[in-house]
């Protein structure tokens, strides 16, 4: 049997065995009070730590990247917008690029910079028509599929209207495999 | 008057007492070893990061917008500033290889045998605090390594099953990289983790002094539960020598070494960085980790794509926990390596393969050299004799980008195989199907290249040979016909 002599004396009730006593009763009514004050206020502080963990919306904002006639056919160009979810202190890092393939008149593809293996910014290459990878040698083709090296996917797309001559895409979040654009 | 002075404070906090338990305390002689000076290094290094940290504070400004201007001003307007940026840079350097070091040291002594497991779990949490100090120590350095490098993280961390998406905005501080980024990593860094490692120092170095210093394994001389307090008490009683001053020296000189070693490395090479400016829209740039976390670069490149997700998100927690339960499954028996050939050969193994990954990930042979196509011209000899068509073909091998992933006379990528020789390895009609279809690393170029051009390409590429060296021919042709059999 181990010596618990050390802990007997942390028990008020041993102190006094005659029933409730004062030391007694303010012991646990301190315990008690601490207790609600502290849940009270670890609630909201939690809430602040992990606010970012439950993601509120499908976070998609529509974006302006130029007029339409900016984009010649048949070419891949890179075209930049800003984070609509900046913090006033963002800086530079609140510009984001992408690549916007113009197919034929009103049909394109806007792909993320953000390659499918580990997010490293793709390059594009007009004369070979393919976008590379230089973090793990990751390439893929002018429409976006996986040509070679370690990327389980095709490059992500925007999803893009027309308005009014301008084009538009939705964006604002960071792609990754389980939460594609 | 001075030793009056002493007195009167000892008389309040008691000082000697505690000196005499703590930096007094009784070791064995064996364990005034070299081997041992391991732990109080990484310790020294640790100090060294947490003053040259504060210094590095005071001026750094933990904001996206500002955060790359306020490295710029500590290296070329704060006075000294470049020296403090170096010291930290290089004090992380040296105690995450101390570290390595002194944990390899404990596992070969079997010190975290009976009964100093705690010791040793304790230990292994100090290896992912100060894994992660690396990692958010980085990021502080915001550049364009530290931009991409938290990308990479967050695809990383999506990749964990359902809660994945969670997790990275959890890293983030939102759906995308943002200011508040820079903000989460620099609070754990400065003070979470901090925080976390000075709690654990105090517990592991609480750990030695209760349970005192493994004495020097003897092969033969075997750990057993109910004759191990008895044995070491002997040995202390035999041979034990108090820390301070007896055995303190070769930690003392070691430090110094350390200490040392920071300052001239920080003298002559300086600090890292910052490299690029951490703006998105400069994509012309090759993100790279610091040292410690190259083999996981270089992992993550060479790994085939199935076995990826599991190798990021179970072989760690497998392996951590492998670590955390060691001492339960050698708790007792040889503690000396000469009889313990599995853990030898364990950290061989473990070295080979970092070292190995570690050192190609210094010059990432899987990463294509996005301006040979333009910057490496085709070596002299291989346009020399050569026909009009062949030169068309040299043509269009620099224009495709394929000096990209593929070197001639030594300039150019490493992705693929050097061409130097190609006409030797691979007939004309394998170099048409390669160049069309690709395969293994290579993409297919049929939909970007026209006939003539692929005639052109391959034509060109059937020269490149050694003078000496006949073209690799095709058997299935009868000899005497075809261009192979030039």
């Amino acid at each position: 049997m181990k010596d618990i002599t050390p802990f007997v004396g942390l028990n008020p009730q041993q102190v006094s065995p005659a029933g409730v006593s004062r030391r007694g009763f303010l012991f646990t009514a301190g315990v008690a009070l601490n207790a609600i004050a502290a849940t009270l206020l670890a609630i909201p502080v939690i809430g602040y730590v992990f606010s970012s963990f439950r993601r509120r919306e499908p976070y998609g904002a529509w974006i302006a990247l130029g007029a339409v006639a900016h984009f010649p056919e048949q070419q891949t160009r890179l075209a930049t917008y800003r984070n609509p979810y900046t913090r006033p202190w963002d800086g530079k890092t609140a510009d984001i690029p992408c690549w916007v393939r113009r197919i034929a008149g009103e049909q394109f593809q806007v792909f993320a910079i953000n390659c499918t293996h580990l997010g490293c910014p793709v390059r594009w290459f007009q004369e070979s028509r393919l976008f590379m990878c230089p973090c793990h040698g990751g390439v893929f083709y002018e429409d976006g599929s996986h040509a070679s090296g370690p990327p389980p996917r095709g490059l992500y797309e925007y999803a893009y209207k027309i308005e009014q001559g301008q084009l538009w895409i939705q964006g604002g979040r960071l792609p990754t495999l389980s939460e594609p654009l | 008057m001075l030793s009056n002075i002493a007195l009167w404070v000892d008389e309040r906090l008691h000082v000697s007492k505690l000196f005499a338990s703590t930096a007094g305390h009784t070791v064995p002689a064996s364990a005034g070893s070299w081997f041992y000076v391991f732990g109080s290094g990484t310790l020294l290094c640790f100090l060294i990061q947490i003053v040259t940290g504060i210094c590095l504070a005071f001026v750094y400004v933990p904001s996206a917008d500002e955060a790359y201007t306020s490295l710029e001003y500590l290296n070329y307007q704060q006075p000294l500033g470049w020296f403090l940026r170096a010291l930290h840079y290089w004090g992380s350097n040296f105690m995450v290889a101390i570290m390595a070091v002194h944990m390899t040291q404990v596992f070969l002594f079997g010190a975290y045998k009976y009964p100093r497991e705690l010791t040793w779990i304790s230990g292994c949490v100090l290896l992912l605090l100060t894994l992660g100090m690396a990692f958010t120590g980085q990021i502080m350095r915001f550049d364009q390594d530290a931009y991409w490098g938290l990308g990479i993280g967050a695809s990383i961390t999506g990749r964990t099953p359902l809660i994945g998406p969670n997790l990275v905005h959890l890293l983030l501080a939102g759906p995308i990289i943002a200011g508040e980024t820079l903000s989460r990593f620099f609070t754990l860094h400065v003070f979470v983790i901090p925080g976390l490692l000075i709690a654990l120092i105090s517990l592991h170095l609480r750990l030695v002094l209760t349970k005192g210093i493994n004495e020097y394994p003897q092969p033969g001389t075997v750990v057993r539960k109910d004759t191990y307090e008895q044995e070491y008490e002997a040995v202390l009683k035999k041979e034990g020598v108090p820390f301070y001053p007896a055995a303190i020296g070769k930690d003392l000189v070691f430090s110094g070494v350390v200490l040392l070693g920071i300052v001239a490395c920080a003298a002559y090479f300086g600090p890292k960085g910052p490299e690029g400016i951490p703006d998105p829209t400069q994509i012309d740039t090759v993100p790279a980790p610091d040292f410690f976390f190259l083999w996981i670069y270089a992992a993550l490149a060479l790994l085939p794509g199935y076995m990826e997700t599991f190798l990021l998100l179970i072989a760690p927690v497998l392996g951590i926990a492998l670590l955390f339960a060691l001492p339960f499954l050698s708790n007792t028996g040889e503690k000396s390596a000469r009889q313990r050939p599995v853990a030898v050969l364990s950290v061989m193994l473990l070295f080979l393969t970092l070292g190995t990954l570690i050192s190609l990930g210094t010059y990432a042979p899987w990463s294509p050299h996005m301006e040979a196509w333009s910057g490496a011209p085709t070596p002299v000899q291989y346009v020399q004799g050569r026909s009009p068509l062949e030169l068309q073909g040299a043509l269009v091998l620099q224009n495709k980008q394929c000096r990209n992933c593929h070197s001639l006379g030594g300039t150019g990528g490493l992705r693929g195989p050097a061409l130097d020789g190609v006409a030797t390895r691979l007939t004309d009609d394998q170099l048409i199907r390669q160049v069309i279809q690709g395969g293994g690393n290579m993409p297919a170029y049929g939909k970007n290249l026209t006939p003539p051009e692929v005639t052109a390409l391959v034509a060109f590429m059937q020269t490149l040979r050694p003078a000496n060296e006949p073209m690799a021919r095709n058997a299935a042709r009868s000899a005497g016909r075809g261009p192979q059999d030039k």
